[in-house]
This record gives structure tokens, sequence and C-alpha cells, in this order.
């Protein structure tokens, strides 16, 4: 099911590729075309950002989530200091475009804290602190979203808050973000791409490079989507995956107990 | 010397915000004792049993609870560590652990049973409440009555001193409600202390030994069942009675 549509997805982006390739003068396939030298050595170069997007987007994934984990505590606590924190927290890394983060990382902060960030780690902090925010608003969501009688039912058994958090709240909490958790991941593969602008040399920074000394954007960034769309197709079907598996018995007994 | 009752609740005022709930409530459960309460909706049952349970907190007057006396005011207290037990009308089961898992979560956690100790008391319970062989699926495969029983199995593996019910079988089809009641009536004729919320008036009849009747947030009448279902003494309890027995 998955791979029939994943496949059908490429097949689609093929044709279309295809179709304009035959139908005008203005492709020239040659740049990206696997069956000459100059083709293959330019496909090499443009895939090689792969490894670091993928990296990028692990980095910043594992960060965001366990920050926004984190930070999703304060908004979770009863006192009024901590909802503000984790108010003020989630406003203002929500609302500073990712692009911004970036710049003032890598070109403002190493002027405040005296020492110089490499494009990778800068990229890395800006897009963790961004991801972080939605990842918090996620988890506290997950978790209001728990009924009353969940904490009722662990707190009348004798369970602290942290045996009722960690065996009862957070795991159905968890099953309940699965699908905007998955959603925050693919947002963040694609988001990678903005750290180009740095220069960490992942796969939209190599269609930049690429394309300047080919003259040849069309082909060339057509190519880098195309691996844009192949990464997140898989991504996808492994978070379609995880949600089945972990979904399914959620599902059953919820209906049960709401009914 | 008598013992000390298991709960005693002397001029207990509760307010949620301006609306006053629980109006000068005493109230004295002694060990072994099995009290039934009842009365229309929005009288403060459910309130009145979770102040026991610490679910809710009264601002005046004082709650003893097994020689423990409850904080007032608004923040919680430290909770009672399962000495006592709560059944709740919607069960509140843990829908992503199976049946087993429940009922051996709080010994382990809280009173440091091994699992397998926590797993052959958890057996031993679910035996009493007839579904051992249900003890690997996960709630949402049982029926209301069966989740129900896991509740009342998962409650009584803390072994509490006292157990309290919260309209049991009101979220249960008609025809599971018998099952749950027999299981709490096997639980009474086994000497256990309890208040249980119902309008189950037959249930009543048989175990109570203090029959409570509330209405706007106090105790209007209270007495044996045989007096209270044969002449109650106020007006309010005949009507409430007469409302509930036609249906
Ligand atoms: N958390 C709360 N906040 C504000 N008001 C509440 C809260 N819980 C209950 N109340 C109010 O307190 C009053 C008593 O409620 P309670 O649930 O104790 O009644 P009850 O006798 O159990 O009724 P029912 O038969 O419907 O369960 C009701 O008027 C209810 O609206
Ligand atoms: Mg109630």
């Amino acid at each position: 099911m998955n791979r029939k549509r994943l496949l059908a997805a490429l097949l689609i982006t093929c044709l279309l590729l295809l179709a304009g390739c035959a139908s005008s003068q203005q492709w020239g396939w040659y740049v990206v075309n696997p069956m000459v030298h100059r083709g293959r050595i330019n496909l090499l170069f443009l895939m090689s950002g792969i490894p670091w997007t993928i990296m990028l987007t692990l980095c910043c994934v594992l960060i965001s989530n366990l920050l926004g984990f984190l930070i999703s505590l304060l908004g979770l606590a009863e006192q009024r200091i901590a909802h503000l924190v984790y108010r003020g927290y989630v406003e203002v890394f929500r609302s500073i475009p990712p692009l911004v983060s970036i710049f003032w990382v890598y070109y403002g902060l190493p002027i405040l804290i005296d020492v110089g960030l490499e494009p990778f780690p800068a990229g890395m902090l800006a897009l963790s602190l961004y991801g972080s925010a939605f990842m918090a608003e996620i988890f506290r969501g997950g978790v209001q979203s728990i009924e009353r009688g969940q904490f009722e039912a662990s707190r009348t058994l004798g369970l602290g808050y942290f045996d009722t958090m960690r065996f009862v709240i957070f795991p159905q909490a968890l099953r309940r973000s699965l699908p905007a958790i998955g959603n925050q991941l693919v947002i963040m593969l694609k988001m990678t791409s903005l750290v180009s602008v740095i220069g960490v040399s992942e796969v939209l920074r190599r269609g930049n490079e690429l394309a300047v000394t080919e003259y040849r954007p069309l082909e060339i960034y057509s190519f880098v989507a195309l691996q844009y769309l192949v990464l997140v197709l898989i991504v996808s079907a492994g978070v379609r995956k995880l949600e089945r598996r972990m979904g399914s018995d959620e599902r059953q007994s919820g209906r049960a107990v709401t009914e | 010397m008598p013992e000390a009752p298991v709960v005693s609740m002397q001029a207990v005022n509760k307010w949620f915000g301006q609306l006053q709930v629980l109006k000068d409530i005493n109230l004295s459960v002694s060990s072994g004792e099995r009290v039934v309460i009842c009365g229309p909706s929005g009288s403060g049952k459910s309130t009145l049993i979770r102040c026991i349970c610490e679910l809710e907190n009264h601002q005046q007057g004082s709650i003893a609870v097994n020689d423990k006396t409850l904080a007032t005011g608004p923040h919680r207290g430290a909770n009672q560590g399962g000495e006592v037990g709560m059944v709740f009308q919607q069960f509140n089961l843990f829908p992503h652990m199976t049946v087993l898992r429940n009922l051996t979560l709080a010994p382990m956690r809280v009173r440091d049973l091994s699992r397998a100790e926590a797993e052959e008391l958890a057996m031993q319970y679910l035996e009493r409440v007839r579904i051992p062989d249900q003890a690997q699926k996960l709630p949402g495969q049982l029926s209301g009555g069966q989740q129900q029983r896991v509740a009342i199995a998962r409650s009584l593996c803390m072994q509490p001193r006292l157990m309290l019910f919260d309209e049991p079988t009101s979220a249960l089809d008609p025809e599971m409600i018998s099952e749950v009641l027999e299981t709490i009536i096997e639980l009474a004729d086994e000497g256990m202390t309890m208040i249980c919320v119902t309008h189950e008036m037959g249930f009543a009849k048989r175990v109570a030994d203090q029959m409570i009747f509330m209405d706007g947030g106090e105790i209007v009448e209270r007495a044996a069942p045989g007096k209270f279902f044969s002449s109650p003494d106020h007006g309010r309890t005949q009507q409430f009675l007469s409302q509930i027995l036609s249906h």
C-alpha cells in the first residue's frame, strides 16, 4: 500500500520531467544524466548533500523533541511562573521566522558570546529552538487531551506524580501526538534546506553550487526537489507504519473508554 | 474500647467558587460498615466521597480517614498511598496496558512488590472477580461489566481498608449491572468497609448497614435500610424514593 503510493508519486514526477524533456529544447538533461560521465559526476555531487540533510534533520528532530518535552513540563506544571516561562518560550521561538533565527545565531550570537559557530551547529541550534516550540505545544496538548479520570485513578491507587506521568499519561499522550510529531518531522526535514544560506553542504546547497557552475538551474533544482520528495516519502511511510503499530490498541480501547 | 471509625467527618463544608456543595456534613463509618448514599443529581454525593479519597479538598470541618486527618484548603495533600480504594463510574482503566499490568502497576511502584509477587496478587484478585482468563487482554477488548470488575480488582490489589464506589453501574448496559453488583456484594460479605453511591435500591437493601439520602449538599436522612425504605422521616426522601422506585 505504502510502497505503491511511493512508486506512484515517483512515477508521476519522472513522467513530468521526461515530458518536459521531450517537448522543448530548454531542457538539458545531460547535466544530471547518469548515462554520461559528466552527468554522473554531477549527480554524485548533488547527492553528496543527502547525508548532511539527514544528519541535520536527525539532530534537529532529536534536540527539538527533547527540548520541547522539557519545556512542555513547564506548561503542564501548576505554578503560575512556570506557565509564564512556558508561554514566553513558545511565543518567542514560534514567532521568529526560522531563516531569521539562522542568521541571528550564525552572525549575531558569536558577537554576543565571543565564540564563532560553525555553520552546522549554528543551523542545528536555530532550527532546534524553532522546532522545540512546536514540539512543546504538541506534547502539552497531548497530555491535556488525556481524560481527568486517568489522573484520578492513578492518584487513588497511590501513584506519585512522576509514576503517573511516566506509566499512565505520557505513553497515551505520545500515541495521540504521533500524527502531529510525524508532521513536524517532515517539516523539519524540509526546513533544513534553509541552512544552505550559511553554507552547510546539504542538498539545496549542493544544488546552488552546481547551478552556478553549470548554468542549468531547471534540471538541477528539479533533481534537488526530487531528492526532497524521496526523503519525505520515506519518512512519512515510516511514520505511518509506526502510527499503525503503536496506535492500534489505543484506538480499540479508546472506543470502549469513551463510550 | 471501641475501634476508631475508618472515616470520620465533622461539620464539613465545601464550596466550588460561590456554590456550596457540602453543608455541615457529619459522617462516621466504622470498620466493616457498609454505607449507601443516594440522592438527586448535583446533590454532592460524588463530591462527598471524592473528599474522602482526597480527589477534592474540603474547606471547613475535619475529615479523618484511617486515623489520618486530611488537609483542608485549595492545595492537594499527598495521596493516601492506595489505602482508600475508589471505583469510578467510567472505570478509568489504563487503556494502553493489559489487564494484568493495570493491576500490578501500583503494587509494584507504590508497595515495592516484585513483578512475580504483584502478578500473583493480581491473579488472586482476578480470580475473585471471576475474569482470570482476561489477564492478557487490553481493557478495550472487554465488556463494560468486565472492565468495571477489573477496576474493582485493581483497587483491591492495593489492599485498601476502605472501598468507595461512585455509581459503579451507571455507565453499564442493563445486562451487565448484576455481575458488578454481585462482585460488590461478595466484597461486602467478606467484611470490607465501603461507601457506595448508587441508585440500585435492591442492591442497597441487600448490603447497606446505613442508608444516607443527600439533597442540596446536605445529609437529609440517615437510617437503617429497613426504616429508610419503609418509613423515611423526610418528605424529600419519600419523594425521591417514589421517583426512583417507579422506574
Ligand atoms: N470541579 C467542579 N467545579 C465546580 N463545580 C462542581 C465541580 N464538581 C462538581 N461541581 C458542582 O457541585 C455540585 C455537586 O456535584 P456532585 O458531582 O458532587 O453531585 P452528585 O450528587 O454526584 O450528582 P450526580 O448524581 O449527577 O453524579 C453540582 O452542582 C456540580 O455542578
Ligand atoms: Mg456523581
